[in-house]
């Protein structure tokens, strides 16, 4: 096990990161004036250590409900638990990873990632961390670069190492991948599963590529807009290391493309003679 | 070698020959970051024109008999030394490529200058054609500053001790509020309305209320230029904290952030920009007001030396006076782009 990496056990044996979700349901006003249901009759349970994916078209909630899990927002209704504590604001032990790398524009890239100890006021103790999640980040060299410097792959795993460094119990991932191309997304994936492995955080990603999600999780929830429900949770029984081109993955992955598809309906079809 | 390795040698000879004459060619091209900021197209012709042009002055004021009565010995003395600092700089240049970008680059300037020397002396001292006392030429200014040394030093040192002192507290009250007003809801809903209306107000127009109220004249002026700072800097601080997008918050919350976290370590920062942008604003405004106030109601500095100058109606006097307060507060406005250069090392290369 490397240096400062926190298996995620408690002394007693019992296994924590565990999310429940019961009966969420969030509406907020758009800028019509009308009231959305972003979520409504939400009740999942995520079980410690598990890598889920939320997959669906823009605005079936999936961002909504990251948010609600990281304390970031507040449901209207229904409850959220991490490990039978209710969820109620953040907290670092919940770790979020933004779409935009959201990086502190005016601190290098040391300052960026050390933010969180800085801010728990436990930078003295594990200073020594922040030098090896720099290389696992593979930032080395750009220790005292600013954000502006680097290119958006690094922002994006400077951004990942950020959350981490925390020993967070979940770890919440908002299309971490969207904006970056192919080479270093399947690169970051790979990187994400290593850690992933290592710690044996329960990592929640969001993402709208269904390659992504099959290569990823262990279940996929498919959330299907207004209002924001779940459609279906599917477990993904393939072994890892996965092969993206095995016959087994590209069936999983016809089958969540027809339910995509199917989650928005058709029109009738007319029979023409 | 057999001919494959003869003729694999051979192109990579020629490519060779290539990459050489293409770098020769770009180094014309003037990628050189010092051709970019000193652009002006190096020529000995403007040195020497130069040094020139301030030898002609020199001779002028020998040469040419005075039509005033002015002690001349300060203007030589300036023109004589600045001679000197010329030749100087041009025999350093060779040796180094920064000095010697700049020295040509300013080789125009200051030819322009010496020639604005020149005329100035023949329109006034030389031929009367601009009469005392309302256009003094440089040399009568010179004389002043030399005559009236004394007085000078210490009004430099008074209006800059006010400066410093009154800058300093605004600042330091102006940013305190910024960061309540701009976090706390009630203390924007109590004091911003207050900075929005009152701040407009120029400082000078509460002159005759801060004269009663303060039993000296140093406490009234300290006050006149704490408000003046206080209240831009107050206000682009607020706004700077305001106008920062959520998102750093979140992502700091979502770090195990706490509130004394969230205003020192992102609010404040990230507001930096715009708290600099109020303190420029503040900086000159605050120029405007000590001069203003000193004409009212005080007892030495440069503003109060302007107005008693004019009642002597020594106007070489007062130009003296204006010559300091530029040279002076051209270097507290240097000293300030260097602390915001300094403090915003990140912004480089950020915006252009």
């Amino acid at each position: 096990m490397a240096k400062g990496v926190v298996k995620m056990i408690e002394d007693n044996g019992k296994e924590v990161g565990s999310i429940s979700v019961r009966n969420v349901y969030r509406t907020y006003i758009d800028t019509n004036g009308n009231e959305v249901e972003a979520l409504k009759n939400i009740n999942i349970e995520i079980q410690p250590g598990e890598f889920i994916s939320f997959i669906g078209p823009s605005g079936c909630g999936k961002t909504t409900l990251m948010r609600l899990i990281a304390g970031l927002d507040e449901a209207q209704e229904g409850e959220l638990f991490l490990d039978d504590e209710k969820i109620e604001g953040t907290n670092h032990e919940r770790g979020y990873v933004f779409q935009q790398a959201n990086l502190f524009p005016w601190a290098n890239i040391e300052d960026n990632i050390s933010a969180g100890l800085r801010a728990r006021k436990i930078y003295k103790e594990h200073k020594e961390e922040v030098s090896h999640y720099i290389e696992i980040a593979g930032l080395k060299g750009f220790e005292k670069s600013y954000p502006h410097q680097i290119s958006g792959g690094m922002a994006q795993r400077a951004s990942l190492v950020r959350a981490l460094i925390n020993s967070p119990k979940v770890l919440l991932l908002d299309e971490p991948l969207g904006a970056l191309d192919s080479f270093t997304r399947f690169a970051l994936q790979d990187k994400l599963l290593e850690l992933w492995e290592e710690r044996e955080t329960t990592m929640i990603l969001v993402t709208h590529d269904v390659d992504e999600a099959v290569y990823l999780s262990d279940r996929i929830i498919i959330m299907s807009p207004r209002p924001g429900r779940i459609e279906e949770i599917i477990d993904v029984k393939l072994g890892r290391p996965r092969n993206r081109t095995s016959d087994d993955f590209l069936v999983l992955r016809k089958k969540i493309l027809e339910k995509l598809n199917l989650v928005n309906k058709p029109k009738d079809l007319e029979y023409y003679l | 070698m057999n001919l494959q390795e003869v003729n694999i040698r051979k192109s990579e000879n020629v490519s060779n020959i290539i990459d050489f004459r293409r770098n020769e060619r770009k180094s014309k091209l003037k990628s050189n970051p010092l051709d970019v900021i000193y652009w002006k197209p190096s020529s000995t012709l403007w040195r020497i024109i130069n040094i020139s042009i301030f030898a002609l002055a020199l001779l002028v004021s020998f040469i040419i008999p005075l039509k005033q009565s002015v002690i001349l010995a300060p203007y030589r003395f300036f023109l004589i030394i600045s001679i000197a600092y010329f030749i100087v700089i041009n025999a350093i240049a060779p040796l180094n490529s920064k000095i010697k970008a700049k020295v040509n680059h300013n080789a125009q300037l200051y030819s322009g200058i010496g020639l604005i020397l020149i005329i100035w002396d023949l329109l006034t001292t030389k031929s009367n054609i601009l009469p005392l006392p309302f256009f003094p030429s440089f040399a009568q200014i010179l004389q002043v500053m030399v005559e009236d040394y004394g007085t000078l030093i210490i009004s430099t040192g008074h209006s800059m001790r006010l400066l410093v002192i009154g800058f300093t507290i605004g600042t330091i009250l102006g940013i305190t509020t910024g960061v309540l007003i701009g976090w706390y809801r009630q203390w924007h809903y109590w004091v911003f309305p207050v900075i929005k209306i009152v701040g407009v107000v120029p400082a000078t127009a509460w002159i005759p209320i801060v004269m009663f109220i303060f039993p000296s004249s140093f406490y009234a002026q300290i006050f006149l230029i704490v408000i003046c700072v206080w209240f831009p800097v107050a206000f682009m601080t607020s706004s700077g904290i305001e106008n920062l997008p959520k998102s750093f918050f979140e992502a700091a919350r979502t770090l195990g952030a706490k509130e004394e976290f969230l205003i020192f370590k992102v609010a404040i920062p990230g507001a930096m920009p715009s708290i600099f942008t109020g303190i420029y604003t503040a900086t000159g405004i605050s120029f405007a007001t000590l001069v203003v106030s000193e004409m009212i109601g005080a007892k030495a500095g440069l503003g109060w030396y302007i107005n008693w100058a004019k009642g002597w109606s020594n106007y070489a006097k007062v130009y003296a006076s204006i010559i300091i307060m530029a040279i002076v507060f051209s270097i507290v406005m240097a000293i300030i782009f260097r602390i915001r250069d300094r403090v915003l090392i990140w912004q480089k290369g950020l915006l252009k």
